[in-house]
């Protein structure tokens, strides 16, 4: 029973050496310049401005949810308006269907009033937003 | 500087392991991936399976830290010098350069009336090995390439420097 621990910490040890040796023959023999520019964040050749932690508002994240059904719209749009004299009716009916899938979704976000900067009230909310509106003063 | 760079008299010992160290070093020379003109779709056929850099250890990187080799592939203009000579930089040290096509070169076919190109790219970094061409094809540049890893060969990392 012991002999099998014993494998198994020469296995351990074996796997310390085999990670710890390339480690260790690096730092001997590789040339190491620490430069100021070298040690500067990577942004492919650009200089770095400000930190990565920086603040947006967050219903910047609907807005790039909602501009992605266009986008991809639009991407298989194009190579459709390539082929469509040679297909004809069969794909004006596919991209139909394509298109109202889309539209439905769009129909989605405009009835939840996520195409409003801001929201005045969430409609057939459900849970914790049932009771949410805001009140608009005139 | 490395801990043992430089740093051995010459003797029979120090020769071997700087032959091992540089043919080590000359046998994968991954290169930096990124490309500012034309001469990049060669650069990208000569990484592509026809010719497959891979066979002499080149595999591109995509970030300079990882990267041995800069081919800048291409025209160079005024505004991108100061990146590649950025990235340049930033590359770990050792690095090299393959200045590939003419407008890397000397400016090419911009050299007398293009104001926003710069006149060779050995102007802002450090040029290993010129590769003549517009463009080269992806033979030339593996030429070029195999002119490097002739020229790591002849490094002796370990050995001290003469005065």
């Amino acid at each position: 029973m012991y002999r099998d621990f014993g494998t198994i910490l020469l296995a351990t040890l074996l796997g310390i050496v085999l990670v710890a040796a390339p480690l260790v023959i690096q730092w001997l023999i590789a040339p190491s310049k620490k430069t100021k520019e070298k040690l500067e964040t990577y942004e492919c050749g650009e200089e770095v401005e400000g930190s990565a932690w920086l603040q947006f508002n967050i219903r910047f994240y609907v807005i790039a949810l909602i501009f992605l059904i266009f986008d991809v719209e639009v991407v298989f749009l194009f190579p459709w308006a390539v082929v469509f004299k040679e297909m004809g009716l069969l794909a004006l009916v596919e991209m139909g269907i394509f298109l109202i899938i889309l539209c439905v979704g769009l129909a989605y976000v405009w009835v939840k009033s996520d195409l409003d900067w801001v929201k005045r009230r969430v409609r057939y909310g459900s849970g914790r937003y049932k009771n949410i509106s805001i009140k608009v003063e005139k | 500087m490395g801990l043992l760079e430089n740093k051995f008299n010459d003797n029979i010992i120090v020769e071997k392991l700087d032959k091992l160290l540089s043919w080590s070093r000359s046998t994968s020379p991954w290169f930096f991936q990124f490309g500012t003109a034309c001469c990049a779709i060669e650069m990208m056929a000569a990484a592509a399976s026809r010719h497959d850099l891979m066979r002499i250890g080149m595999i591109p990187r995509s970030s300079p830290r990882q990267a041995d080799v800069m081919i800048v592939a291409g025209t160079v203009t005024m505004k991108m010098a100061l990146r590649v000579k950025k990235l340049y930089e930033q590359m770990a040290d050792p690095k090299y350069v393959v200045a590939m096509g003419s407008c890397a070169t000397s400016g090419g076919p911009y050299w007398q009336h293009g104001y926003h190109v710069l006149k060779g790219v050995d102007i802002v970094i450090p040029v290993d090995v010129y590769v003549p061409g517009c463009p080269p094809r992806p033979e030339a540049l593996i030429e070029g390439l195999l002119k490097l890893q002739e020229q790591i060969l002849e490094e002796r990392p370990l050995t001290r420097k003469m005065a």
